[in-house]
């Protein structure tokens, strides 16, 4: 007899038979019946009709019976929650049966049951579950917990079952112990500061003690658990790591990964120079290179992580190149991943062998692996330089394939080599040009031109070569168009007198016939450029170009530490923060690592902890020219002195341009992020600060530095209106209203408190939940006096910005709880983000530009702000007190321009560009910042201290 | 965690679905089938992101596997999970096919609820579940027997329970290596080898036993070999072999591996894989292929391809293959072999050369000429490598096993009553030469 038959049955009316046959006498036939329903049920038929009878059959010894009409009721108890009432005394009975099975099986089920209505007759059963004197009763009621607490957290909460389920973690039984961490990881997840799982060293050892006796599967619990613990010291972290490393050599990948995320993590704290640290280093690599024996989809998994370990830690990895090398049944997934991090592992030690397997797969069939073959021959070209001919040579043979994507990619990466060593193989610009025809792709169209446009002086026909492509100008791409109209204007900067006629073409089409703002604005720019000064324009489109990275694709830092803290987890596999993918409010808490005990590493520390403009030392430069280096030269003109400056004034802006782009401005940068931190420290302090001091310090300093504004006197920030935070119909009669305000230095919460309830409310307590920038209170909350009915009192509370940083939405979201003799209270409230302008906020006018010119165009915000009668020396007066300091100023055809710039608490700058129009109510508002998210906020405060 | 799992045909049609958690809807098992299972691309990964659902999946046979989730589940344990899931099907009804999962359907449920609650995996060795979860329902246990099975479940020793009896104490180990090999053309040098091994053991021994398992592990012997340093360099030699990575099965102590490298446990009942191991030096390559391929003109290609055998003349290799890619466009094949059989699979497009046994220190050859048809394919052809299949006695990393030794204090048999078998096997892995 089997169980297919089941499958079968489509005749109608069929659910009238199965009732019948449901409420037969005969155990067997019922049994049937009950099978064949779940059998619809698996198909997808709706056979939530037949409830009541199903039900009927749920009284019954036969265990194979009970279950399946249990997973019945799972499934469609939602849909008819007054019936499923009726299970409710079966399951409280089974859940005192003599057989733990039995016991367990109740608990487990009825925790699946989505109702309201059962949940309460639940509490009980699970509550005695909990205590079972058997293991297995134990350790599913403890995930039973995590069950309820997502159908109703609250009563969780209420009836005690958190403490209850703490109280697991010290149980003798280790899966018992297992399940309970399990489940207290998931419920803490949805509270991010409950504490809930309370690790210190003393829990940590219960844990790491149960690690050695549980399943594969509870080992894996516990070590994702452990992982979320910060260790006190290196000593603490030494030690968990001493006891962790032996899961390396368990047989579930999953053990091994997990083991490999709580060591990659704390081995941030030990001290690299300690022995411990080396050879823990070189444990790490031989498990990581076992996962990939694995099946497949285990190896992505492992691959996928060791991407994000290589380029957390190269060393680990970076003698064994060799198991990176494509097998050729490899699935195409395995390729790709392993071809990204032979790239990554690349060096001159190993770059022949690297060299040859690449030339093999360039021959292999799916396209995109080929396509990163290619592009990965030119990567190495581009990392290890005594490589870069064999690799030319080598792309060269490939382009002599003539297979159409071969040749397109090959042509890309080879105007990146030509970037990285300039002058030394253009001799195969030749090669190229044979097969311009072919080229189909926009990207590698645009290489194309770009090359032809950069050596316009090698090549004697480029100017027919570019006049081919601009015969179909309006149907290419916008990057193929841009990059036509720049090589066209360095043709003619080149070789000016026969391609007059040709410039003046490209010209209009970019500005009269086409509707793509950039391109017109590039268009503009070089017209009137090349029509006012010749020499400027060459100057300015013919400047030696920055270096290009040798590393593409790295992931950026904070994201690769927070990747790390989820190594295993799918946002491992996925390259993303869990709240990219993950709905609802768990995994939104950004998980980092901890930082190094005791040595200078610690980003906490001043020298690191820069403003922006020390950034471009670790940030790449760009690889391709875009429209950053436009918008750069437009500001170049911009703030040269104003009025018709001529020739020389504008060369000299130019090349502190060109030199902080090369690099060789970089140091002055960074001494001059130097200083403001030190005066950050020095003055900014509101200890140090003298009281009578009216203007902020760092305001007054930068003033001595100040040449083109004119100096205000500051009026005093802006502080908005109170408003109600926490509504007294919420909190048993405390009514909480307040704003915050910036004074001297100090970031103020002020707040008031009426006592709208007939009790006096005393012992207030504040405390803040974790933020975006780290807002906490820097002085106990305190009220002089018991808050009696209908009294009011005032308080203003000092704010640090030193306390646990977490990405809130919005951004500016501040969660507050507070506390008094009846109870706690919780409240969100919206701060302004001016609060977090610095005094020291003023940047330098040089660094202004290079900084503004480094910052991606794409993280550009434009707005409009609308109705703001003010003329442009009150605009920057009123902002000036408010801690946004205006740099420079200049008048362009009529309209004002200011450029300003503002410094958040964490070192974060702001650049902004106002543009007002006399005569109009309405500003134009640009800004830049590497952290694009926050120019929503930065309007906000612009608006509001505009128009008070 | 796991919010659902799924198991489909190669139609697409759902055979089993169990959903866990409330964010995955019936919608969840259309989007998969509509976006993976009837895509037309070949799978570009393991795991899919539809609509912020991630399905991750694993196919046998024609049957495919997914597991769902909303969450930022360890992506790792879910892949564990779908494997162990597998293992425990099979234990039960044998291989995975349509049919099967269609006659234990009602099985498949009571194991998806046993094994996995709230999408959290729980006990999933199959030895426990077997005494509980049978396919006839359960019969009526006595009170000791129920609380002796809960305890078994959740407890140390989740993978045997007490009480086992042998007339026998009887227990084989198997060391299953599997040779990988990438060779450049020509044969001249190793790109990269390694060998990946297994120890699966047998155990048919009576009560708790205590197993300690040794072999010539490198870091092992030279430890011992401290204090007479003479004797075990001589009795030992060049027989101690470096294992670049083990890992084992969840019954032994890793702790104390960790600290002094032995392998002690208590083991399983019946079959189970004791431990894996990687070794990438000194590998003994049972075999050399050279190949030359040479084209003559357009239409012609010449094959001829050497096997050399490299191991002692008095052992046998069987179940030898030869597997040469041949272009796409082949319009006729000859082939000349001195030793075995060769044939040309056109629907495989390679000549396949099978021999059933080969002595060492052998050499064996076949030539081919194959016919090319005219085409006007700008692509040259891609030259797969040629791949080769075989069995050997012997382990090619030179793994010993130098004794496993068995103590039950509680029970009258002492080691020497145990009746063991050793048998070594070497296969090949994924050994290739390009050409």
């Amino acid at each position: 007899m089997t169980d297919s038959k089941y499958f079968t049955t489509t005749k109608k009316g069929e659910i009238f038979e199965l009732k019948a046959e449901l409420n037969s006498d005969k155990k067997e036939k019922k049994k049937e019946a009950v099978k064949k329903v779940i059998a619809s049920m698996t198909v997808g038929k709706d056979v939530s009709a037949l409830f009541p009878d199903v039900v009927n059959c749920m009284q019954t010894d036969n265990l194979e019976l009970k279950k399946l009409v249990y997973l019945y009721l799972m499934n469609y108890a939602k849909s008819q929650p007054d019936m499923a009432i009726m299970a409710v005394n079966t399951f409280v009975k089974d859940c005192e049966d003599p057989n733990p099975l039995i016991r367990a099986l109740a608990v487990r089920t009825m925790g699946c049951i989505r109702v309201d209505k059962i949940t309460e007759y639940l509490c009980e059963p699970l509550r005695k579950c909990l205590k079972d004197e058997d293991p297995y009763v134990r350790k599913t009621a403890a995930v039973c917990v995590a069950k309820l607490h997502d159908i109703n957290a609250q009563l969780v909460e209420d009836q005690g079952f958190l403490d209850t389920l703490k109280d697991l973690i010290s149980d003798s039984n280790p899966m018992v112990v297992a399940n309970a961490v399990a489940a207290l990881s998931e419920i803490a997840e949805s509270h991010p500061n409950s504490n809930l799982l309370d690790l210190n060293p003393q829990s940590i050892n219960k844990l790491l003690t149960a690690l050695n006796e549980c399943t594969e599967w509870g080992q894996i619990f516990i070590l994702d658990c452990l992982a979320n613990y910060t260790p006190r010291d290196d000593r603490e972290s030494q030690s968990i790591c001493e006891r962790v490393t032996p899961r390396l050599s368990h047989a579930n990948s999953a053990v091994v990964l997990s083991a490999v995320k709580v060591l990659m993590k704390f081995m941030e704290m030990l001290p690299k120079d300690l022995d411990y640290y080396g050879t823990l280093l070189k444990k790490l690599a031989p498990p990581l290179v076992t996962l990939l024996s694995a099946e497949p989809e285990l190896q992505y998994v492992a691959l996928r992580n060791i991407n994000l370990i290589v380029q957390k830690r190269p060393e680990i990895l970076k003698h064994e190149m060799k198991v990176f090398f494509v097998k050729y049944n490899d699935p195409i997934y395995i390729k790709l991943e392993k071809l990204d991090i032979m790239i990554r592992l690349a060096s001159q030690a190993n770059i022949a062998q690297v060299l040859a397997e690449l030339k093999e797969y360039a021959t292999e069939v799916d396209v995109d692996f080929v396509r990163k073959a290619v592009r990965a021959i030119g990567r190495c070209a581009i990392k290890v330089e005594q490589s870069a001919e064999r690799c030319v040579s080598t792309l060269l043979d490939l382009i002599q394939t003539k297979v159409n994507y071969v040749v397109q990619e090959a042509i890309v990466v080879i105007k990146d080599i030509f970037r990285k060593y300039p002058n030394k193989y253009e001799s195969v610009i030749a090669t190229l040009c044979e097969n311009l025809d072919s080229l189909d792709e926009p990207e590698a169209r645009a290489a194309m031109i770009w090359i032809v446009g950069e050596y316009a002086e090698r090549i004697d026909n480029a100017d027919e070569l570019l006049e081919s492509f601009l015969e179909g100008f309006h149907d290419e791409s916008t990057q193929v168009q841009l990059q036509l109209l720049t090589a066209i204007v360095k043709l003619f900067l080149k070789k000016p007198t026969e391609t007059q006629e040709l410039v003046q073409q490209v010209l209009s089409l970019a500005t009269q016939d086409s509707d793509n703002p950039d391109l017109r604005d590039r268009g503009y720019i070089y017209w009137r450029l090349l029509s006012t000064d010749p020499v400027a324009a060459k100057e300015v489109v013919l400047a030696e170009k920055p270096l290009i990275s040798e590393e593409t694709d790295l992931i950026e830092p904070t994201l690769l530490d927070e990747l790390i803290c989820h190594i295993g987890t799918l946002a491992s596999v996925y390259h993303k923060p869990p709240n990219a993918f993950v709905e609802g409010s768990r995994g939104v808490q950004h998980k980092r690592l901890p930082p190094r005990t005791g040595s200078n590493e610690s980003p906490e520390s001043p020298e690191l902890a820069q403003p922006a403009a020390a950034q471009p030392v670790d940030q790449p430069p760009a690889v391709i020219p875009s429209q950053g280096d436009l918008l750069g030269d437009l500001l170049n003109l911009d703030l040269g002195p104003p009025t018709s400056g001529g020739t020389p004034a504008i060369t000299s802006a130019m090349q502190m341009g060109a030199m902080d782009l090369l690099g060789g401005g970089l140091d002055s940068l960074v001494m001059q992020g130097g200083a403001g931190g030190r005066q950050e420290t020095g003055f900014g302090g509101p200890a140090v600060m003298p009281s009578s001091l009216n203007a902020p310090v760092g305001g007054g300093l930068g003033d001595l530095f100040d040449l083109g504004s004119g100096v205000g006197m500051p009026t005093g920030s802006y502080v908005v209106p109170k408003t109600v935070w926490l509504p007294a119909m919420k909190a048993k009669g405390l009514e909480i209203s307040g704003t915050f305000a910036r004074r001297m230095g100090t970031i103020q919460m002020d707040v008031t408190f009426t006592n709208k309830a007939m009790q006096i409310m005393t012992d207030f307590a504040i405390q803040f939940n974790r933020n975006s920038f780290g807002l906490s209170p820097a002085a106990p909350l305190q009220l002089a006096t018991p808050l009696s009915p209908n009294q009011t009192i005032e308080v203003s509370l000092p704010l640090s910005t030193v306390g646990p940083v977490m990405k809130m939405d919005p951004l500016n979201n501040l969660q507050v709880a507070v506390k008094n003799n009846i109870d706690v209270f919780y409240f969100s409230s919206l701060y302004p983000i001016n609060i977090l302008f610095v005094e020291d906020g003023k940047m330098e006018r040089q660094v202004f530009l290079a900084t503004w010119k480094d910052i991606p165009s794409d993280n550009e915000a434009q707005f409009q702000i609308k109705d703001c009668h003010l003329n442009s020396d009150a605009v920057s007066n009123k902002l000036q007190s408010n801690n946004i300091f205006t740099i420079a100023k200049r008048n362009v055809e009529g309209q004002d321009m200011l450029y300003q710039s503002m410094k958040l608490t964490n070192g974060i700058w702001i650049l902004a560009e106002l543009r007002i129009q006399p005569g109009s109510p309405n500003f134009t508002l640009s800004l830049k910042c590497r952290a694009p998210e926050i120019s929503q906020f930065v309007l906000q405060s612009y608006e509001a201290v505009l128009k008070n | 965690m796991i919010g659902g799992l799924f198991i489909y045909n190669h139609k697409g049609e759902v055979l089993i679905s169990r959903v866990y958690r409330d964010d995955i809807g019936r919608n969840a098992v259309d989007a998969f089938r509509v976006n993976v299972i009837h895509a037309r691309q070949q799978v570009r990964s393991p795991v899919t992101n539809i609509a912020r659902t991630s399905f991750f999946h694993v196919k046998r046979s024609n049957i495919w596997l997914a597991a769902v989730t909303k969450q930022n589940v360890n992506a790792a344990m879910v892949f564990e999970f779908l494997y162990k899931m597998c293992d425990v099907m099979t234990a039960y009804f044998g291989k995975i096919s349509e049919e099967n999962i269609k006659n234990n359907f009602v099985l498949i449920y009571e194991l998806l609820d046993e094994i996995l609650d709230f999408g959290y995996p729980q006990n999933s060795e199959t030895g426990a579940l077997k005494t509980f979860i049978t396919q006839q329902g359960i019969k009526s246990q006595t009170k000791e027997e129920q609380s002796q099975i809960t305890s078994q479940v959740t407890g140390q020793i989740g993978w045997r329970r007490e009480g086992i009896k042998y007339r026998r104490n009887e227990l084989f180990l198997d060391v299953l290596e599997s040779v990988n090999l990438l060779m450049s053309p020509q044969g001249s040098q190793v790109l990269s080898a390694h060998v990946s091994g297994r120890v699966v053991m047998k155990s048919y021994l009576s009560g708790m036993p205590e197993c300690k398992f040794g072999m010539n592990d490198k870091i092992v012997i030279d430890k011992q070999g401290k204090g007479t340093a003479d004797e075990t360099s001589k009795s030992s030699g060049k027989q101690s072999i470096a294992i670049d990575d083990c890992t084992f099965h969840q019954c032994v102590r890793l702790s104390k591996f960790d600290s002094e490298r032995s392998i002690s446990f208590i083991p399983p009942d019946g079959e189970y894989e004791l431990m894996r191991y990687r070794t990438t030096k000194d590998i003994i390559l049972p075999f050399r292929v050279i190949p030359l391929v040479r084209e003559v003109g357009r239409t012609k290609l010449e094959v001829k391809v050497v096997i050399k055998s490299n191991f002692k003349p008095s052992l046998l290799a069987q179940k030898i293959e030869v597997r040469i890619p041949t272009p796409l466009n082949t319009s006729g094949v000859q082939v000349i072999c001195m030793k075995g059989k060769a044939k040309y699979k056109a629907s495989e497009n390679a000549i396949v050369w099978k021999i059933k046994r080969m002595a060492g220190m052998k050499e064996s050859q076949i030539s081919a000429e194959i016919e090319l048809l005219p085409t006007n394919d700008k692509k040259k052809w891609a030259r797969p490598p040629i791949s080769m299949n075989f069995e050997v006695p012997f382990a090619p990393s030179g793994l010993k096993v130098r004794y496993l030794k068995v103590f039950e204090p509680k029970l009258n048999y002492s080691d020497h009553d145990v009746i063991k078998w050793v048998r070594y096997i070497g296969r090949s892995g994924i050994y290739e030469t390009r050409c």
